[in-house]
């Protein structure tokens, strides 16, 4: 009953032994070896002149960005219009699993705490994703618009960590390489919403009403991208993620809202702890299997 | 040239299976051979697309994060899985988007063990174990379907549903060696998956009708009773070794047969379940309804801006693309 | 408005170590940049030294797999038997 069986002949035509072969050492199969330690051989120390609680911080929070983003996009599984679009989403919160796996990781190996206590253990308020990232989307408007966004932003953010040859990147050498890693899949992120925003914004009456709706009710919320953080190593240029928003609105038809960002809790948001009501069910759904199994491993 | 009777492209269709070669799109095919072919390749296809349900409700709530990408990844592959079919049925002159009218109007069916509902994290494992190793079974032959698309689609299946297998029995591995809690978890759902597995390769023999024609076409390889005692004598040294009971007291090995003897499958469940009244039925057919439904609206979109899209460039004569990445367009 | 579905596209890779593209499936898409992206997410599972083609399936002209033989069907058809070509009534029985 398997391949080994005489007389099993894929024929020298098969194409699908081509698509067989191990791409990318494994990360995106399930049975790959990417699955099991998201930082393996990779040099952990922290240098010299960087503040480990800072970078702790700052790995925490685009860590937690992407993994709750990657929550809200799993549960559109079996949800989407088209099975193609299935593949898509899939791949997404996969990208943004493994970046949140890799970002908790090299957080939590100078805490000494390992990604799976960090994203299960932790309370709310010691969560610091952004509000955007807890947002349901309503429909599908909302998924690309909100990941057009978030995938702007992040891309730009992840492009300064990583560097360049002309331009130094993180002092951290383990959350440059992640960003470097990280920039390819956020790049392929932002081109597919932004090829989703302009189908939306000019494909019939009722797609681009909905697709302006998205962006009037998303805009406050992603206004929480560009306020101040101290513990932030990089920050991006609000002008050049204005340019590119308005590169694809302009071809979407759509109008850039005017609205202002969400306001604070008493001066504190989504990097201070301080979330939305969404948060709550999030992580209850999120954390209940492994609490209710402290002791157990998986 | 002369045009070649109905009788001799009958002849060499029957001689093209005889020999063991595939029949591809474009081959004379009868009418009947065209029509079961659709029918299942379709209700594969419908059964990856409905399979990615009952697991996809536990990617949220995994407990690692290791084990929420690979479930992920398993899930998507399943989407995958569906989107190879359907193509190997259009091949024959389906269309998708009517493949699925019928799927959601019960006029096609899916594998009824999705119609199960799954209630711990045990039963990721254990869907990878005994639901996928069943499947399996039924898919290894069909990769020499006689139908080449189908035969060239299952290749691939096969080998990533292999992988899920395994990746589903570690899983339940590392559980029987973990918490008693968890152990109760993995036994508490092999009890519930256990009967409905068997059922998966359909009536027994004498009450399968279609058999016997299926199997001279090559469409089927194997009969029901055939594949099913191939997986109970598969199943149970693995069971053994994860140390779980499987639920019948029946089953023992006969040094006669050569075979594992089994108990009784309860086939009016059988019934109930593919007629309808499964467990969960109604819901998976809900929700594949509401997607692609709620979905029109989003399609059609797509299909407006094409038309704009190729609309503009006839006009203007140049080439229109928008993207925002750089990437290489010719080859 | 009935539902129309989005036009089938084939798929044609070539591996890295490939040297000519082959045809590996399809897949519907809106537009040829959506098919692309598809087919890099569905074929390749976005391995980015593997070359991709996507074609209509409507803009591909086919011929008989075996011109000599006696037995083939009139050349210069469609790569695919067209939908509409096998219209099933509504009241036949598990079609």
């Amino acid at each position: 009953m398997s391949f080994a069986e005489p007389g099993f002949d894929t024929g020298d035509d098969n194409p699908y032994d081509l698509l067989a072969e191990d791409h990318d050492g494994g990360h995106r199969w399930a049975f790959g070896t990417g699955f099991a330690d998201p930082l393996e051989g990779v040099d952990t120390s922290v240098p010299d002149g960087l503040d480990p609680g800072a970078l702790v911080r700052f790995c925490l929070a685009l860590g937690d960005d992407a993994l709750i983003y990657s929550h809200r996009l799993q549960q559109w599984v079996a949800r989407l219009p088209e099975l193609e679009e299935e593949t898509a989403v899939a791949n997404i919160a996969l990208d943004l699993l493994g970046q949140a796996r890799m970002l908790l990781a090299r957080a939590g190996g100078i805490v000494g705490q390992t990604e799976d206590q960090l994203a299960f253990f932790r309370e709310e308020k010691e969560f610091r994703n952004v509000r955007l990232a807890e947002h349901a989307d309503a429909d599908f408007a909302e998924l690309v618009v909100r990941l057009l966004l978030f995938s702007t932003w992040r891309l730009a953010l992840f492009e300064s960590l990583a560097g360049s040859e002309s331009r130094p990147g993180a002092a951290d050498p383990v959350l440059a390489a992640i960003a470097a890693k990280g920039v390819n899949e956020l790049a392929y992120h932002r081109d597919y919403a932004a090829s989703w925003v302009v189908r939306l914004g000019d494909g019939t009456p009722l797609s681009h009403a909905k697709a302006q709706a998205a962006l009037d009710t998303l805009w406050p919320p992603a206004g929480e991208l560009f306020r101040p953080d101290p513990d932030a190593l990089a920050a991006v240029d609000r002008d050049a993620f204005d340019a590119v928003l308005d590169t694809v609105l302009g071809t979407a038809g759509l109008d850039r809202p005017a609205a202002a960002p969400l306001a604070a809790v008493a001066g504190r948001a989504g990097r201070d702890g301080v979330h939305t009501e969404a948060m709550g069910y999030i992580l209850a759904e999120l954390q209940s299997i492994a609490r209710a199994h402290p002791e157990a491993t998986w | 040239m002369t045009m070649t009777s109905d009788q001799d492209l009958e002849a060499h269709f029957e001689d093209t299976i005889a020999r063991d070669r595939r029949i591809e799109p474009r081959d004379w095919m009868p009418e009947r051979y065209r029509a079961t072919m659709i029918r299942q390749i379709a209700q594969h296809a419908h059964s990856e697309i409905i399979g990615m349900q009952p697991e996809g409700n536990w990617i949220t709530r995994a407990p690692s994060l290791r084990r929420k990408a690979i479930l992920l990844a398993k899930v998507q592959d399943e989407a995958g899985h569906g989107m190879y079919l359907y193509s190997a049925a259009e091949t024959l002159g389906a269309d998708r988007g009517d493949l699925t009218g019928k799927l959601i109007t019960s006029r096609q069916k899916y594998s009824s063990i999705f119609n199960y509902p799954t209630l711990s994290y045990a039963d990721v494992g254990v869907i990878g174990w005994l639901v996928d190793g069943a499947a399996i079974c039924n898919q290894v032959p069909l990769c020499r379907s006689s139908y080449g698309p189908y035969a060239r689609a299952m290749i691939r299946i096969c080998k990533e549903e292999s992988f899920h297998q395994r990746q589903g029995y570690e899983l339940l591995l590392t559980m029987m060696r973990g918490t008693q809690a968890q152990r109760d978890m993995v036994q508490d759902a092999t009890d519930r998956f256990w009967w409905p597995s068997l059922m998966m390769f359909g009536p027994p023999d004498d009450a399968s009708p279609n058999t016997e024609q299926s199997m001279r076409w090559g469409v089927k390889r194997h009969t029901n009773d055939d594949l099913r005692q191939r997986f109970v004598d598969m199943t149970v040294p693995q069971a053994e070794k994860l140390g779980v009971t499987l639920p019948d007291p029946d089953l023992r090995w006969n040094e006669e047969r050569g075979h594992f003897d089994f108990g009784a499958v309860d086939w009016d469940e059988f019934k109930a379940v593919v007629s309808g009244n499964g467990p969960c039925n109604a819901q998976r057919l809900a929700r594949r309804k509401a997607a692609h439904e709620d979905g029109a609206w989003v399609r059609e979109a797509a299909l407006a801006h094409a038309a704009k899209h190729d609309d503009r460039q006839r006009k203007s004569g140049e080439e229109e693309r928008f993207l925002l990445t750089p990437e290489a367009t010719h080859d | 408005m009935t539902d129309q579905s989005w036009p089938l596209y084939e798929v044609f890779l070539r591996g890295k170590r490939g040297l000519n593209h082959v045809h590996v499936g399809s897949l519907h898409a809106a537009d040829a940049e959506m098919a692309l992206r598809h087919a890099r997410d569905l074929y390749t599972r976005r391995n980015e030294g593997v070359s991709i083609w996507v074609v209509k399936a409507s803009d591909i002209t086919a011929s008989s797999p075996d011109e000599k033989d006696p037995f083939f069907k009139p050349s210069g058809d469609k790569v695919y038997r067209h939908p509409t070509f096998y219209d099933i009534p509504a009241d036949v029985p598990h079609m």
